[in-house]
């Protein structure tokens, strides 16, 4: 009953999207208050429609209500109650009911906070917003409903993927969701702003706070997924380079280029275009992500044409949507002229370089992610079959293939192509942000930054001296991250001023700036994470008798027992191991090893003692022929730095949203603009 | 607190490698953990060369996983295959191309430079100079821009923008 009631809520909820997506956009253009006040209701109604339907598809996974086919292929009565609830959307057809209550939640969140708007904009905004929501409700509802009923329910179901019940997974996917679709708010902002046809600073104030919230959910997200794949995949492998991973951090790079862009528009009018043209890539690449993710077409190119129906449908919301933009772009770019006058030094010009870096090392990722997928199209056929009639394939012509081609892009290709211009946007970042605006004078910020950079270059040296290898790695990701955090701190107290009281300045100093420093030090720290880590990682692989030890980087591991314990929903073999130092017990850990009946599945548990500077991480294998147990085990420099700094980014993206100017603009109400009626 | 390091690695000769391929074809029950005791060769500096080949090297039947971290049959069976050619006395760009030939360029998660992947390869490097260029000719743009164009707002733009921009 429940589950009927939600799918109605949904056909509703798609009615609504449409008449958002119309109405509001018609009475702008006609100037008619009536028409353009229906964005708000309209936005609220179809949050509402989509949070019910959100809602009674999780009643069932509570409930197990095994006559939804859905709930039948995810769930099992026996799973925990959290992973029952993450199960929603931990499936293709629950999770993009999910994407299509955030894309809603943005279109509300603008009636809701954003009285500051002019009228006109505030129902573009909107209206872009409901094209968007209408557009995933008709993907929905036609191709993926996730209220199907099984005409003979079974008596329980197939259980979810045991990797994917994991706290560290289970809310992996909400952050990315809000951060993918948070990113259609820049894009709503910017097509509305291309109908609009003017984009001043008011503009780059408004778009600034939602790119900077859905940057923040990306990190997060991002952070949250890379953690799991550490403790749970059982090597400690932090980043693949996996397509769906490359999905989630094309976005993550071009918001941080938007973000950036658009304080140059708030503050001195200048690179307008570009900011709209970055705001409606970030919402091209969180599309794509979606076809990538959702189409299979990575797996193979094959699998994708097998059952094209969603792939083809997502590929045509991408193509309408960028298209659309990209048209309207292209006519309207020639008026959003740049007014601020600036100089070749000068923060303008930082920020342009900063773009460029993130712009160029997108790229990079996605034409590395796409590339096999390229060639193998390219290549497939000596003639192409275009339905009506047969070309010869002019890559064959032209001597490119003489065979069809079919090659791999992995993590070689993306260290070695995509890390230089992380290094270059390292290099230049602490200079850049201590720039002033309009004309810098070079030599005094160097002055100023000397001591940073001579604690950087201490920093690397001493690295290098005491390392026993001979990687680069190493001593330049830690000294890169010392000079961002130093460059950072740097930053802060040369806002201060001079002269007394200076420490009461630096607390008193707007939230931006300590947003600002926060998030530029936790790159740092980052970078020094994964250099520290990938370079100095100890590993040992060997087979332990019960009650021996070994050593590991000056530590000692001593396999105490092992044993079968039963879980809720699996069966474990548990290793019980004691780290020890010098003689003194450091910690108990319990590495195991699990098997989901249900599913059929093992998973690895690895046991962690983490630390500040190092984590030492155990797993236990298979039992051996000969008695004893497979172990792997890692001690791993500098491992929580990487999601420490990922954390104090996304703090530093809340600090810069909770400053004033922010709050202010959005709590004011501002008198109606003379000659538009108030609603 | 002596480790007793019962590592079985070595125990099994190259020559026996062979036949171990065999049955862990045949042997698909039990899950493995990537690398696995019994593969580690006795001598370290061959061992690492295989690590560091094996990272490079596609598991065929995985979705972007490299041979070093897969679980699979198969991706065993390649790391043993690059243990093989390594004590066999094969350099590191022999065992490459032994695998490359047999199965093919998808093995590699580095991929060549030829044909049409010097685009592939050059696209970074190429965009970086083009947008360096645009931005500077963008740069200049804005430093010659008269002083007076940037004051120029409307009354009423004037007036929108500060009542915005006062805090």
């Amino acid at each position: 009953m429940f589950a009927e009631l939600g799918h109605f809520a949904l056909i509703l909820a798609f009615a609504v999207a449409i008449l958002q997506a119309v109405v509001p956009l018609y009475g702008a253009a006609k100037r008619n208050a009536g028409l353009m006040a229906l964005a708000e209701p309209a936005a609220n109604a179809q949050f509402l429609l989509i949070a019910f339907s959100f809602a009674a598809l999780m009643h069932a996974f509570i409930t197990s209500d095994f006559s939804l086919s859905l709930v039948t292929g995810n769930s099992h009565s026996l799973k925990p109650l959290l992973y029952k609830i993450t199960g929603v959307w931990g499936n293709h057809e629950g999770s993009m009911l999910l994407w299509s209550l955030i894309v809603a939640l943005f279109g509300a969140a603008v009636a809701w906070f954003g009285h500051q708007l002019p009228e006109t904009l505030k129902a573009r905004v909107i209206a872009v917003q409901g094209m968007i929501g209408a557009a995933f409700l008709a993907f929905l509802l036609f191709t993926s409903n996730p209220f199907l009923r099984l005409a003979v329910p079974p008596l329980d179901g197939n259980d979810l993927n045991p990797l994917l019940q994991d706290p560290g997974l289970a809310f992996h996917p909400p952050f990315l969701y809000l951060g993918y679709v948070g990113l259609s708010m820049s894009f709503s902002f910017a097509v509305a702003a291309l109908i609009e046809g003017r984009v001043d600073a008011a503009w780059g104030r408004w778009v600034r706070p939602w790119t900077l919230a859905a940057w923040m959910f990306l990190t997060v997200g991002i952070a949250l997924g890379s953690w799991w794949a550490y403790y749970e995949l059982g090597w400690g492998g932090f980043w693949f380079w996996d397509p769906v991973e490359n999905a989630s951090f094309m976005p993550w790079l071009i918001a941080a280029a938007l973000l950036h862009s658009a304080i140059v528009v708030e503050k001195r009018e200048a690179l307008k275009a570009w900011t709209i043209l970055l705001a409606i890539i970030a919402f091209g690449f969180s599309l794509t992500g979606a076809f990538i993710t959702r189409s299979g077409i990575i797996t193979s190119v094959h699998a994708f044409a097998n059952d094209p129906e969603r792939g083809v449908f997502l590929l045509l919301i991408l193509a309408v949507f960028m298209g659309g933009a990209l048209t309207l772009f292209t006519f309207r770019a020639e008026s959003l002229a740049s007014r601020g006058v600036f100089s070749l030094v000068s923060r303008e010009s930082a920020l342009v370089l900063n773009n460029l870096l993130l712009a160029v090392a997108a790229f990079v990722v996605f034409i590395g992610t796409v590339w096999p997928l390229v060639i193998e199209l390219a290549s497939d056929n000596a003639t192409w079959d275009l339905t009506l009639f047969t070309i010869p394939n002019p890559f064959y012509a032209v001597g490119l293939f003489d065979q069809p081609r079919k090659l791999s892009v992995g993590a070689p290709f993306f260290d070695l192509a995509f890390t230089p211009f992380m290094v270059i946007l390292a290099l230049v970042l602490p200079i850049g942000a201590m720039l002033p605006w309009k004309r810098a004078k070079l030599g005094r910020i160097l002055r100023q930054l000397w001591p940073a950079a001579a604690l950087a270059l201490a920093v690397l040296l001493l690295a290098w001296a005491m390392q026993t290898g001979r990687s680069a790695l190493g001593p330049v990701g830690l000294g890169l991250g010392t000079w961002l955090v130093a460059g950072a701190v740097r930053d802060l107290w040369s806002r201060t001023g001079r002269g007394t009281g200076r420490l009461g300045r630096l607390r008193r100093l707007p939230r931006a700036d300590w947003g600002k420093a926060t998030a530029h030090a936790g790159l740092g720290i980052t970078m020094a994470g994964i250099a520290a880590m990938t370079a100095w990682q100890v590993e040992d692989i060997l087979v332990v008798q019960e009650g021996d030890s070994f050593e590991l980087a000056g530590y000692t591991v001593t396999l105490d027992g092992v044993s079968e314990v039963e879980g809720p929903n699996y069966r474990s073999t548990v290793g019980e191991v004691t780290l020890s130092k010098d003689g003194d017990e450091i910690a108990q850990m319990r590495p195991e090893k699990r098997f989901y009946p249900v599913a059929r599945m093992p998973t690895t548990e690895a046991a962690l003692d983490n630390g500040f500077l190092r984590d030492i991480y155990v797993v236990i294998g298979d039992p051996q022929d000969g008695g004893g147990w497979a172990m792997r085990s890692y001690y791993k420099p500098l491992a929580n730095w990487i999601w420490g700094g990922a954390i104090l980014m996304a703090l530093g993206g809340a600090l810069s949203l909770s400053d004033r100017r922010f709050r202010v603009a959005a709590g004011a109400r501002k008198a109606p603009v003379a000659g538009v009626p108030a609603e | 607190m002596r480790g007793l390091r019962a590592r079985v690695r070595g125990a099994i000769q190259p020559r026996a490698w062979i036949l171990v391929l065999c049955l862990a074809v045949a042997a698909v029950t039990t899950p493995a953990v990537a690398v696995q005791p019994d593969e580690i060769m006795q001598d370290p500096a061959l061992e690492a060369r295989a690590r560091e080949i094996s990272k490079g090297l596609r598991c065929l039947v995985c979705r972007n996983e490299n041979i070093d971290d897969s679980n699979a049959d198969l991706a065993r069976d390649l790391r043993l295959l690059v243990r093989e050619r390594l004590s066999a006395g094969d350099s590191d760009a022999e065992v490459v191309d032994y695998i490359t030939e047999r199965y093919g360029e998808y093995v590699l998660l580095k991929p060549l430079t030829g044909g049409a992947n010097w685009l592939l390869w050059a696209a970074g490097p190429l965009l970086l100079l083009g947008g360096a260029g645009l931005a500077i000719v963008y740069i200049r743009r804005r430093g010659r821009a008269s002083v007076a164009a940037e004051g120029a707002l409307s009354p009423e733009e004037q007036a929108r923008l500060d009542e915005i921009l006062k805090d």
